[in-house]
């Protein structure tokens, strides 16, 4: 049985990592709102950009560019995964890497060579004990994400994508967390070369398709556009996976306080029970002592 | 706003992945076109290009304002010009002391490059570009 003051100073103990989660959970959430704010000021642009590319793509044969064949062999895939630098979000990172694996598995059980690109930490501490290759790292970027930078990882995958030299990679998989509510975050993969043209029916309910005057022409404004598609998806799976971060740490951090006060009040019965055993027993012994003095 | 465009004028917006920089009601836009500078006034019809590296103009009233674009490209259609560039910025907001250092870093870069396999040369001269063109529409402002 503890004493007393152990009890006491388990329930300060208690306390105290409740006062850190509650402020995480504060943390996290001005840092949702950020991002969110984040994610609507994009969307004028990924919309526009899609319109005009799912237009431009409705017009020409879809074999106009390297980037939009599929390789008639398929020997070499990469897998870049998207995860949060840091941890104390549920299981926010461990359902991307888990995604993330199962493809892994999948394409080595079809025979074909795997490599992998980690953007965030918890993603390449995981995979870095793994026997895949990793082909680059980037760390310390979601949450502060540039579009230099994206312009810089699309552009590596193009260059491996199309290069002439071993080893070519044939197609590159996105894994990032989708972030669909406050309370629904979910693991998503995206193919990201071969690039597959927005979806025309996506595109029509922007209106008749109108016929642009295209300068220089529409094949090399698509040439243009085409790498650029790619910067935007990255992108976009940027800031959804750093809003995702967010809520997830969130709801986690959510949890825990709500934890903290079931043990706190636990402890508490505990400390209560303790004291009026040790009153009863402190006045079993004056009566008995007194009695014994009649 | 939306409305005010329908009724024959000309509305304006220039997208960067981060912000909305511009959306008004204009007279006229000059954009740097891959094939030139072109201007767009109310009534263009569908238009679609590449854009360079440079500045673009657009005139409300007697009010001309002027951007820094880092290329992108442009669609106009009815009556609305959008532009999607990587980066926009008002003359008043380019860090000129940024866009020096980032000059030099450039230049170094591609007099490296000649000698040097491993420096894209492409990417380090469209920096040096972006560069320059800061510079220039920054410092026309203060003149």
């Amino acid at each position: 049985m503890a004493t007393l003051k152990d009890i006491l100073r388990k329930i300060g103990a208690v306390k105290k990592t409740k006062q850190i989660t509650r402020a995480m959970n504060m943390v996290a959430a001005a840092r949702l709102r950020g991002a969110q704010a984040k994610m609507e000021n994009f969307e004028p642009y990924a919309r526009k950009f899609s319109e005009v590319l799912g237009n431009l793509s409705s017009r020409l044969e879809p074999d106009i560019h390297p980037l939009l064949t599929p390789k008639e062999e398929v020997k070499r895939i990469r897998v870049v995964l998207m995860t949060s630098d840091r941890g104390l979000c549920g299981s926010f990172n461990m359902n991307l890497i888990n995604r993330a694996e199962k493809l892994l598995k999948q394409k080595q059980a079809a025979g074909l060579e795997v490599d992998l690109t980690c953007i965030g930490k918890k993603g390449r501490d995981f995979f870095r004990r793994k026997p895949y290759a990793i082909n680059a790292e980037h760390i310390g970027v979601l949450g502060r994400v540039e579009i230099g930078l994206v312009n810089n990882i699309a552009n590596s995958f193009i260059k491996a994508f199309l290069s002439e030299a071993e080893p070519v990679v044939d197609e590159v998989y996105l894994v990032y967390a989708r972030f669909l509510s406050l309370g629904k975050q979910v693991p998503d993969v995206i193919k990201l070369l071969p690039i597959t043209p927005p979806d025309q029916a996506e595109t029509a309910q922007f209106g008749p398709t109108l016929e642009y005057l295209c300068e220089p022409s529409a094949a090399s404004l698509m040439i243009d556009l085409l790498p650029k598609h790619i910067s935007v998806q990255i992108y976009n799976a940027f800031l959804q996976t750093e809003t995702s971060e967010h809520a997830a740490r969130m709801a986690s951090m959510d949890n825990a306080t709500k934890n903290c006060n079931e043990m706190v009040q636990n402890l508490t019965l505990v400390y209560n029970k303790a004291r009026q055993a040790a009153i009863t027993k402190e006045l079993m012994d004056i009566v008995g002592g007194a009695e014994a003095l009649k | 706003m939306t409305e005010k465009h329908l009724e024959h004028r000309l509305l304006l917006e220039v997208v960067t992945p981060s912000r909305m920089v511009v959306s008004k009601v204009v007279d006229i836009a000059v954009a740097p076109g891959v094939m030139g500078e072109f201007g767009v006034l109310v009534s263009h019809i569908p238009f679609l290009t590449s854009l360079q590296v440079g500045e673009m103009r657009y005139r409300v009233g007697k009010e001309e304002e002027r951007l820094f674009i880092s290329g992108g490209f442009a669609e106009v259609s009815n009556n609305k010009m959008t532009i999607l560039a990587d980066a926009a910025e008002p003359p008043e907001k380019i860090d000129l002391e940024r866009a020096r250092r980032s000059r030099e870093r450039a230049e170094k870069r591609v007099a490296q490059a000649a000698k040097d396999e491993a420096i894209d040369f492409a990417r380090a001269e469209a920096a040096l570009r972006r560069a320059i063109a800061r510079i220039s529409i920054a410092s026309k402002k203060r003149m």
